[in-house]
C-alpha cells in the first residue's frame, strides 16, 4: 500500500481492491497454517509469526477498506449543552425533597438504621483482622540464638578455616535454614588486626566477622562482596557497605549498618551464634528502634 | 404465519432478527443513533483504542493461562522437559509456569502475549493520557472522565506488577520483597499492612494466592468497569475535537460510525492484536526459566521490573541516604521514593484539571482542543515532568548504565541526580520556547507560496494535515488566540483566558 497524503481523494479502487484480497488471502493462509503447526505438535516462534499475519491481514484489509473504499463523508452532530435545564434541575430536587421529607419525619428509625449499618460496618471490618498475625516480636527476632550453629545451604556446619581467605560464606542458624530472615554472610578478611569501630571486634572469631544478608534499605541480599576494598553490595539498589568497619553504609540508600551477629565457637569447633543480631535485619520500619 | 406474506416480500435474514429483537426491546432508535454517531477522526484519537484492545488481548491470553497455572506456594520437584531445572526444589506455581511455557503446545506464545499486552497496556495508556494532557481535553467538562482514565492506568500498573509476582521466580520474590519493604515503611500502620497483606512476615505462607485473586478478579472487574464507565462518558459527552473549517464548540465534525469508522476500529483492533502475536511469538519476555525459582537469600545484578514500575525502582536508587527519626521513631528511607513520590505523582495527576483551572481562572466548557504550542506553559510543564520521570526510569537500569558506559555506578548515581533538576528544567524551557516560536510562525501574515487564500486559486495539492480543502468552506479558526493577540486579530474562540 502506497502511503496517500489526500485521504479524502479517492483513487481508483483497483489498486485498494488488490491490497485487500493479497491480505485477507495471507490471513487465511496463516490461520490455516497456525491450525498445521499445533497439530503437528507446535513451535512458539512460528506460531507468534502465523498468528501475527492471520491478525494482521485481516487488520490491514479492514484498513484498507475503510480508508480507501467505504464512504469519508465528513458529518457534523450538534452538541448540546451537558447541563440540565434549571426547570429539570427544579423538578428533580422537588421531587427528592418529597421523598425526603417523608422520610426524615421518622427520625428516630433513619436513627436506627444509620446506626445499625454503622454497627454492621464496623463488623465487617474485622475479619479483615484474620489476613495475618499481629506484627510483633517477630520482625525484631531472628532464628539466631546462643550457641546455634551456624550452617551452610547444604546443612554443613561451618568452621573458622572452612571460609576462604578474603571469601563469603553464606549461613543460616542450624534447624531455622527456611527463614528468611536469618540468613548472614560470613566474612574472613585477611588478618583481625583490620578491624575498626564500629565493628564489635569481640563479637569476630579471628579474622571472621558475620552480618545479616538483608540489606537495611529494602531487605534484597547484600550479595557482592568486592574483596580488595572489603566492600559488601546490594545488587538491587547498590547499597554499599564496609566490612571491616561494622558493615556501615558509604554509598546508595541505605541508612543503616548491616546488623552483626556475634560469633562464638564450640566445643566441636564449629561456628555458632552466641546471641541474635545486635538489632532488627532487613529493611526499616517506624518502630524498629522501640 | 409468514408463509402466506409471499415470497416477493419475504424479509432478509437480519431484517427479520433485528424485528424479533426490536418487538421485545425497542431498540430501532437508540440503535440507528449509535450508527449514525459521528467521531472526530485524528491519529492521536486511537492511542485509547490501543490500549482497550491490548486490554481485551489480556482478558483472553488471561484467561487461558489460568487454566494451567497454579497460584500455590507449596513446595514440589520439578520433572518437566527444561532440563537445567529437573530435579530442583520450587513452589507449584513456578512449576506450573514452566510447565506452561515447555510443555503445554502453544502456552508459551499465550503466556508472552499476555505479557507483551501489559506492557503495551500501560505504555499506550500513558501516552494516551500524554495526548489529553498536552490539547487540554481533561478541561471541563471532562475531568470526571480524567480521574476514571487516571485511576485506570493506577489500577493498570498494580496489575502488571501483582501478574508478574506470581511466577515465583528469583525476579518476581525480588520485587516483591522490595514491596514488602517499601510497604513497611509507612509510619504506624506499615508492620500491620505488610502482615495482613503477606499472611506474616516477608515472604509470607499466602502472598501469591491472594495476588492472584486480586490480579485475576478484582483489578480486572475494577478496570472493566471503569472502562465501560470511560467509554460511557466518551459517548455521552461526544468526542473533543481539533480546531478546522466547520468545527466550533457547539458541533463535532468527523466520521459517522457505521460502517468506516467501525471497520477501521475493527481494523485496528486486529492490527494490534496482530502486533503483539508476533512480539508473544518472536520477542522472549519474562524467561523465568533463566532467572530461577525464588529463594529468599539470593539475588541476582541487573534486576530490572516491567518498564511500568521502573520510575519506582529509579527512585528508591536515585535516593540519598536519608532517613528521619525523632522520639524513638523512624519514618525509612524507602518512604520517600516507594510511598511519598507515587501518592505524589497520582495526587498531582488526579488534581491537574483543578489546578489548571484555577491557575489560568478558565472554568468555560471546552470541546475544542489545543494544540501543544498554544499553551506554551502547560506544555513546558507536561515536558519538565515526563523528562524527569524518563530520568528516574534511567536511574532504575543505573547498574546497566555503569557497566554499558564503563563508569562507576557511585558516578551514575551522581549524574542522575544532578540530572533529576537540570533535565526537567532544561526540557521545560526549551519546550517553552518552542512553543513560542511555532505559535510565532502561525502568526505570520499570509504567504501566498504557503497558504493561498481561500477560494482563489486551486487547492494545495499534498497537505499532510487532514484538511486540504478550504473551497466553500468556513475559513479555519486559526491562527489560535495565544498567537492572535499578537498580531492584532481578534480571537477566534475565547479559551478562558
Amino acid at each position: 500500500m502506497t502511503p496517500d497524503p489526500s485521504r479524502h481523494a479517492r483513487p481508483a479502487t483497483r489498486q485498494a481492491y488488490l491490497g485487500i484480497v493479497v491480505a485477507l488471502s495471507l490471513s487465511i493462509l496463516a490461520g490455516l497454517g497456525l491450525a498445521v503447526v499445533y497439530a503437528m505438535g507446535g513451535q512458539a516462534q512460528l506460531e507468534g509469526v502465523l498468528l501475527a499475519v492471520s491478525l494482521l491481514g485481516i487488520g490491514v484489509g479492514l484498513v484498507i477498506w475503510a480508508q480507501r473504499m467505504l464512504p469519508d463523508d465528513e458529518a457534523e452532530e450538534a452538541r448540546k449543552p451537558l447541563g440540565s435545564e434549571p426547570e429539570d434541575v427544579a423538578a428533580f430536587t422537588t421531587e427528592l425533597e418529597r421523598g425526603e421529607e417523608a422520610i426524615g419525619s421518622r427520625r428516630l428509625i433513619v436513627g436506627l438504621i444509620t446506626g445499625g449499618l454503622g454497627a454492621l460496618g464496623l463488623a465487617l471490618v474485622f475479619p479483615i483482622r484474620s489476613l495475618g498475625p499481629r506484627p510483633g516480636r517477630g520482625l525484631f527476632t531472628t532464628g539466631m540464638a546462643p550457641g546455634r550453629r551456624l550452617v551452610t545451604a547444604e546443612k554443613k556446619p561451618v568452621r573458622p578455616e572452612d571460609i576462604p581467605v578474603a571469601g563469603v560464606l553464606t549461613v543460616w542458624p542450624e534447624g531455622h535454614e527456611d527463614e528468611a530472615d536469618s540468613s548472614t554472610l560470613l566474612i574472613r578478611v585477611e588478618d583481625e588486626s583490620l578491624f575498626t569501630k564500629p565493628a564489635k571486634v569481640e563479637w569476630t572469631v579471628g579474622p571472621v566477622v558475620a552480618y545479616s544478608k538483608l540489606c537495611t534499605h529494602t531487605g534484597c541480599p547484600v550479595g557482592l562482596y568486592e574483596a580488595e576494598d572489603h566492600l559488601l553490595l546490594c545488587p538491587c539498589h547498590q547499597s554499599t557497605f564496609e566490612v571491616l568497619a561494622g558493615a556501615r553504609p558509604v554509598f546508595g540508600p541505605a541508612t543503616r549498618a548491616l546488623p552483626q551477629l556475634p560469633l562464638g565457637v564450640d566445643d566441636e569447633g564449629f561456628l555458632v551464634a552466641t546471641g541474635d543480631f545486635e538489632g532488627p535485619v532487613s529493611a526499616g520500619f517506624w518502630d524498629r528502634d522501640r | 404465519m409468514s408463509s402466506d406474506l409471499g415470497k416477493e416480500e419475504r424479509p432478509s435474514k437480519i431484517a427479520r432478527t433485528g424485528s424479533f429483537v426490536d418487538d421485545r426491546l425497542g431498540l430501532a432508535r437508540i440503535a440507528r443513533t449509535t450508527l449514525r454517531k459521528v467521531f472526530p477522526d485524528h491519529w492521536s484519537f486511537l492511542l485509547g483504542e490501543v490500549a482497550l484492545y491490548a486490554f481485551v488481548v489480556l482478558l483472553l491470553t488471561g484467561t487461558y493461562l489460568t487454566f494451567f497455572f497454579k497460584p500455590s506456594q507449596s513446595e514440589t520437584t520439578y520433572e518437566g522437559s527444561y532440563d537445567a531445572l529437573r530435579g530442583v526444589e520450587m513452589t507449584r506455581a513456578y512449576r506450573s509456569a514452566l510447565e506452561l511455557s515447555f510443555d503445554v503446545r502453544a502456552g508459551l506464545v499465550m503466556r508472552q502475549m499476555h505479557h507483551w499486552a501489559a506492557v503495551v497496556f500501560v505504555a499506550a495508556m500513558v501516552v494516551h493520557l500524554a495526548r489529553v494532557f498536552f490539547t487540554g481535553a481533561f478541561r471541563r467538562p471532562r475531568e470526571l472522565n480524567w480521574i476514571v482514565g487516571v485511576t485506570l492506568l493506577l489500577l493498570g500498573i498494580g496489575n502488571g506488577f501483582t501478574g508478574y509476582s506470581l511466577l515465583d521466580d528469583q525476579l518476581s520474590g525480588t520485587g516483591l520483597r522490595i514491596a514488602y519493604s517499601i510497604v513497611l515503611s509507612i509510619p504506624l500502620i506499615g508492620t500491620w499492612v505488610t502482615s495482613l497483606l503477606f499472611g506474616g512476615e516477608f515472604p509470607g505462607p499466602d502472598i501469591i494466592e491472594r495476588f492472584f485473586v486480586l490480579h485475576i478478579l478484582l483489578v480486572p472487574a475494577m478496570i472493566i468497569g471503569l472502562l465501560v464507565l470511560h467509554l460511557a462518558m466518551v459517548v455521552h459527552q461526544k468526542h473533543t475535537q481539533f480546531r478546522g473549517p466547520g468545527r466550533r464548540e457547539d458541533n463535532v465534525v468527523g466520521e459517522r460510525i457505521w460502517p468506516t469508522y467501525a471497520v477501521k476500529a475493527s481494523g485496528l483492533f486486529f492490527l494490534t492484536t496482530g502486533v503483539l502475536a508476533a512480539l508473544g511469538g518472536l520477542a522472549q519476555i519474562n524467561p523465568i526459566w533463566i532467572y530461577g525459582p525464588f529463594e529468599p537469600s539470593e539475588v541476582s545484578a541487573a534486576s530490572q521490573p516491567d518498564w511500568y514500575v521502573g520510575w519506582l525502582e529509579g527512585a528508591l536508587r536515585a535516593m540519598p541516604a536519608w532517613e528521619l527519626r525523632a522520639f524513638g521513631f523512624e519514618l525509612p528511607n524507602p518512604f520517600f521514593a516507594g510511598v511519598l513520590l507515587p501518592g505524589l505523582t497520582f495526587g498531582l495527576l488526579y488534581a491537574w484539571p483543578f489546578l489548571e483551572a484555577r491557575f489560568t481562572k478558565d472554568r468555560e466548557e471546552h470541546h475544542l482542543l489545543d494544540r501543544p504550542r498554544d499553551r506554551p506553559m502547560r506544555t513546558a510543564l507536561g515536558v519538565a515532568t515526563l523528562a524527569f520521570y524518563a530520568v528516574l526510569f534511567l536511574a532504575g537500569g543505573s547498574d546497566v548504565l555503569s557497566t554499558e558506559l564503563g563508569l562507576s555506578v557511585n558516578r551514575v548515581i551522581w549524574s542522575i541526580r544532578v540530572s533529576l533538576f537540570v533535565v526537567p528544567i532544561t526540557a521545560g524551557l526549551v519546550a517553552h520556547r518552542l512553543c513560542r516560536e511555532l505559535a510565532a510562525r502561525d502568526a505570520e501574515p499570509p504567504d501566498s507560496t504557503e497558504s493561498p487564500p481561500p477560494g482563489d486559486s486551486p487547492p494545495p495539492v499534498a497537505i499532510i494535515d487532514v484538511e486540504p480543502e478550504l473551497n466553500g468552506q468556513e475559513p479555519i479558526a486559526w491562527p489560535p488566540p495565544v498567537a492572535a493577540s499578537r498580531t492584532g486579530l481578534p480571537p477566534a474562540r475565547p479559551l478562558g483566558s
